[in-house]
């Protein structure tokens, strides 16, 4: 275990660099979490590992948005939704698609990835997001 | 019919202020505290607010409205109250409501007999999208935000799932801001005393799909406050207090995706089950209620997770008449969030200063007859907080 990398934020971030979406597990209880973190919510155990994920999910909810903080306003409107994966976990997202109308709970969905934000202001780490399976 | 057990009281309401709400252009936050404030102090002439209140808890959301941080020492001295202990509050939009809970442990430990807890947010110095990020620091920073979230945004995934899951619609949302608006109208103090149409509401603009501009809480400036004493001293410092016999708060994931269930905001029910519990008082004893209709969404999730009718039916509830002035449970006779406006610092007790207004028979043309069980539901964040206090005439 010590030779792993720490369940941190970042890390799950540095890990969308190499266009891998992980998660933490707890051992204990095999509950997995994102965001990372170090105690198990479900069990309080702090025996956690990372898993990576599979890269496909169902769109649980979404909405579009219009009215954005000022970081976000060149893309409205925009869709984001939360996603769960084949392994039970679930992310909140933008949904990328060109066609917002198309968007329905339970439709399938794949992770993509982009190596930096362009946003000046906003921090310049990779981002993962989803988008309609091919 | 069953009549709840009269529980003893964990605090006491000796008075209430409240700022008018609305845009208020060139006034600071703690100029509209002291206006809260001093309408309070009006109501208890026996009371000698700058030696009597021995402390205060005032909620405040950000710093960033204003440029101004340690609000509270600010807000205290505006209102007179130095050198009493002030401390801010920070729960999001359930700040002051945290900050109540705060008062009433203060003099439920034997502490202080007498405090003042209140709330104030000064918000229309911003632009629209400045305010909407700033609200947005109150959603999960390096998941929501970075994901594109708003609170719009967040609450709109709550209302896609209720819709897919229980059938609601758009027209059952719109259904509570004409109500809420409805009751504003009646409300000197709201920000928009303005009836709507469920045609305006339908036609306004989309701010986050499905939730639309007249499904939005209003970005406003205002400030509120209450006197809290033990209850033995209410007596002798007021004609008119109220009784608080319940108090819950409780917490849920910060992040939404979190949750086991969007349909539901399970802090704010844990929060209703502590509080009726403590008052030993059911959903059906409640007379009148303020809820954190934030959103219209979260006021149909409110009356479904405070018990006012079953999981899934808060759309046909409101679209029934049932919270109307007149209903069977009048809800948000202030005109809430929606129409009263949301300071958010100062929403909580905000609510319960209506509360105090109808539990008192001061709410003229808002009355509800003969009210004497009143509950007041108070969110931070997407859900993340529920605040939940019940209230009893004297």
């Amino acid at each position: 275990m010590s030779e792993l990398p720490p369940p941190t934020i970042e890390e799950f971030y540095r890990q969308c660099a190499d266009r891998k979406l992980m998660a933490v597990r707890c051992v204990r209880c095999k509950h997995i979490m994102v965001p990372p973190r170090a105690i198990c919510p479900k069990c309080r155990s702090s025996r956690v590992e990372w898993v990576q994920l599979s890269t496909q999910g169902k769109l649980v909810t979404y909405t579009i948005v219009h009215v954005s903080p000022p970081q976000f306003r060149h893309m409205t409107p925009y869709a984001v939704g939360i996603v769960e994966m084949e392994e039970g976990v679930k992310l909140p997202s933008i949904i990328r698609t060109s066609r917002l109308e198309s968007l329905k709970i339970g439709m399938e969905l794949e992770v993509d990835f982009s190596p930096k934000s362009q946003e000046t202001s906003w921090p310049h780490w990779p981002r993962y997001f989803f988008k309609e399976t091919e | 019919m069953r009549r709840p057990r009269r529980v003893k009281p964990l605090a006491t309401i000796i008075s209430a202020g409240l700022s008018k709400f609305g845009r208020r252009d060139g006034v600071y936050a703690r100029e509209l505290f002291a206006e809260a404030a001093l309408e309070a102090f009006h109501r208890v002439e026996e009371l000698d607010p700058g030696k009597d209140i021995k402390a205060a808890f005032i909620g405040q959301m950000s710093e960033a409205y204003e440029h101004q941080a340690h609000d509270a020492p600010i807000a205290a001295s505006w209102a007179g109250l130095l050198p009493a202990p002030a401390t801010r509050i920070e729960n999001a939009c359930a700040s002051s409501g945290s900050a109540l809970r705060c008062g009433i442990m203060a003099i439920k430990s034997g502490m202080y007999d007498i405090v003042l807890v209140g709330g104030v947010e000064k918000m229309t110095n911003q632009p629209t999208p400045e305010v909407t990020g700033i609200l947005a620091t109150a959603s999960d920073y390096p998941f929501e935000q970075w994901n594109g979230m708003t609170f719009p945004g967040l609450f709109a995934l709550m209302a896609t799932v209720h819709m897919h899951e229980y059938g609601t619609t758009e027209e059952q949302m719109a259904a509570v801001a004409v109500k809420n608006h409805k009751n504003g109208a009646l409300n000197p103090k709201a920000h928009m005393q303005k009836e709507v149409t469920l045609d305006e509401v339908m036609k306004s603009r989309m701010v986050a799909w499905p939730l639309k501009l007249y499904d939005c809480s209003l970005i406003t400036d205002g400030a509120s406050c209450l006197i809290l004493t033990a209850p033995k001293l209410a007596k002798k410092l007021s004609d008119n207090y109220v009784h608080i016999i319940g108090s819950g708060q409780s917490q849920d994931t910060f992040c939404l995706h979190e949750r086991d269930s969007l349909t539901t905001i399970s802090a704010a029910k844990q929060a209703a089950q502590e509080a009726y519990k403590m008052a030993d008082v059911k959903a059906k004893d409640i007379d009148v209620a303020e809820v954190h209709d934030c959103f219209t969404i979260a006021e149909i999730i409110a009356c479904e997770d405070l018990g006012f009718c079953r999981p899934g039916q808060g759309g046909k509830f409101v679209e029934s008449g049932a919270s109307n002035i007149g209903g069977t449970i009048p809800i948000n006779t202030s005109g809430g969030l929606k129409s009263k406006g949301h300071p958010v610092g100062a929403t909580g007790t905000a609510q319960v200063h209506e509360l105090y207004l109808q539990l008192t028979g001061q709410a003229d043309r808002r009355q509800v007859p003969d009210a004497e069980i009143a509950l007041a539901h108070n969110l931070g964040g997407s859900g993340a907080t529920g605040v939940v206090h019940i209230l009893r005439s004297a």
